[in-house]
């Protein structure tokens, strides 16, 4: 369970990674690269998972990476720095999603109604999956292309929740909403993704799933 | 309790991250058990958060961290550690050069030398044992042709010799003293070979 996953915490690699930040703190810089290595693929994921291009997401890794270390005093410890990795490399994305996407009128608030109940569209059955599926590059381009479909106040909170494994109170932070919006943000995309994905996955792919606009369920 | 389908879908999430309540969730269980669209959902939501939560979903693209790490190493400054390194050796460099010439001692000034002529043996290694006599100005390698009073002699480190003011003898020292720079490192703190000298001293 994703809960499950979040809270489990190795006390030695914390223990490690305090000991590591207090001597970058000291004057020892390099250290930094040792820090920040076991994070390096999330800190690109959230990136991509916002901005949908690998180019904007790399260098907007880069740069979250870099504020990090600039502002590592700033980090407080009773946080993951996973957490706060993560919550620079999210802000990060998103201004530069705003500069970017600015002379397009886009609704600040995506007024798709939140509360409302979410319907199934699909009941194929979809049991167990076995992991090797990700090893196929096909299975892959599907769940990013699903990913990539959903309006992105889902798409964020689903990234830090199920991906980021954030837990629900440090994705309500990242993301600046109620742990109750998260919740509800979350049901959204785990149920609009089960749509897209149960017909092939379930199937073999027999169904052929597209992603077209006017294809969405929802 | 009884529960609907539109229920069950609606705390299906709740439910997948263990946050209902244990009478809401035997119900949803219960439904479970009887429906088989609710059982479908279940199963897929849940398959749709394992496969997500892999770590396989995302690729970095090929030479990510490298790129990362050089655009840190242009922004990072030098650090204090890597600064204070540097300032480790070049202060050893430094203490190893000014060493030979306070030949050891804690005080960090150079005593008067006895001889107005006489050069400061820096270059000879402090822990060398040498030989000076009690109304002499120079130290000597034992058995040099050029010590005066054999009478008095006593043996004494460099390190000693040069504390109290003795400088090398331009003789017997004369390795040490003209090409000190290029054989210092050969011969720092070890008990080096010292060439005789045939040349007569002027002490």
């Amino acid at each position: 369970m994703p809960g499950e996953a979040t809270s489990l915490e190795n006390p030695a690699e914390k223990s490690n990674e305090e000991m590591l930040i207090r001597r970058i703190r000291g004057g020892e810089h390099e250290l930094f690269y040792e820090l920040i290595r076991p994070y390096e693929r999330r800190v690109y994921s959230a990136a991509f998972a916002i901005l949908r291009n690998e180019a904007d997401a790399e260098d907007a890794a880069q740069e979250a990476v870099l504020k990090a270390f600039k502002h590592i005093r700033q980090f407080r410890a009773e946080a993951r720095f996973s957490t706060w990795l993560i919550q620079i490399t999210v802000n990060e994305a998103r201004m530069r999603r705003r500069k970017e996407h600015a002379h397009i009128m886009e609704p600040i608030v995506d007024h798709q109604d939140e509360e409302g109940n979410y319907t199934p569209r699909d009941f194929a059955d979809w049991r167990e999956i076995p992991s090797e599926t990700l090893e196929r590059n096909e299975v892959r381009q599907k769940l990013a292309e699903a990913l990539a479909s959903l309006g992105q106040k889902y798409r964020e909170v689903f990234v830090l929740r199920d991906m980021q494994h954030l837990s629900i109170q440090e994705t309500a932070k990242a993301v600046g909403i109620s742990t109750a919006s998260v919740k509800t943000r979350l049901l959204r995309a785990r149920l609009m993704l089960r749509d897209l994905l149960a017909p092939g996955l379930g199937g073999s792919w027999n169904s052929k799933v597209s992603f077209a606009k006017g294809d969405k369920p929802w | 309790m009884v529960v609907s389908c539109e229920e069950v879908w609606r705390e299906i999430s709740n439910y997948l991250e263990g946050e209902v309540d244990p009478g809401l969730r035997a119900a949803i269980q219960e439904h479970f058990r009887g429906c088989k669209h609710c059982t479908a959902v279940l199963d897929g939501t849940r398959n749709v958060i394992e496969l997500y939560g892999d770590e396989r979903m995302f690729e970095v693209p090929l030479g990510f961290s490298q790129r990362l790490h050089r655009r840190l190493e242009e922004n990072m400054p030098r650090s204090r550690g890597l600064a204070f390194g540097w300032m480790v050796a070049v202060t050893a460099a430094g203490l190893v050069v000014g060493g030979f010439e306070v030949g050891g001692s804690s005080v960090f000034t150079r005593p008067e030398l006895r001889s107005e002529h006489a050069q400061p043996g820096s270059g000879v290694p402090a822990q060398m044992m040498v030989v000076v006599s009690a109304d002499g100005k120079t130290f000597h390698a034992p058995g040099c042709r050029f010590i005066h009073d054999k009478a008095k002699l006593r043996t004494v480190t460099v390190s000693e010799a040069l504390r109290e003011g003795y400088a090398p003898c331009v003789r017997c020292m004369k390795k040490y003293l003209s090409g000190a720079v290029i054989s210092r490192p050969a011969f720092a703190g070890t008990e080096a070979h010292i060439p005789g000298s045939e040349a007569q001293s002027r002490e």
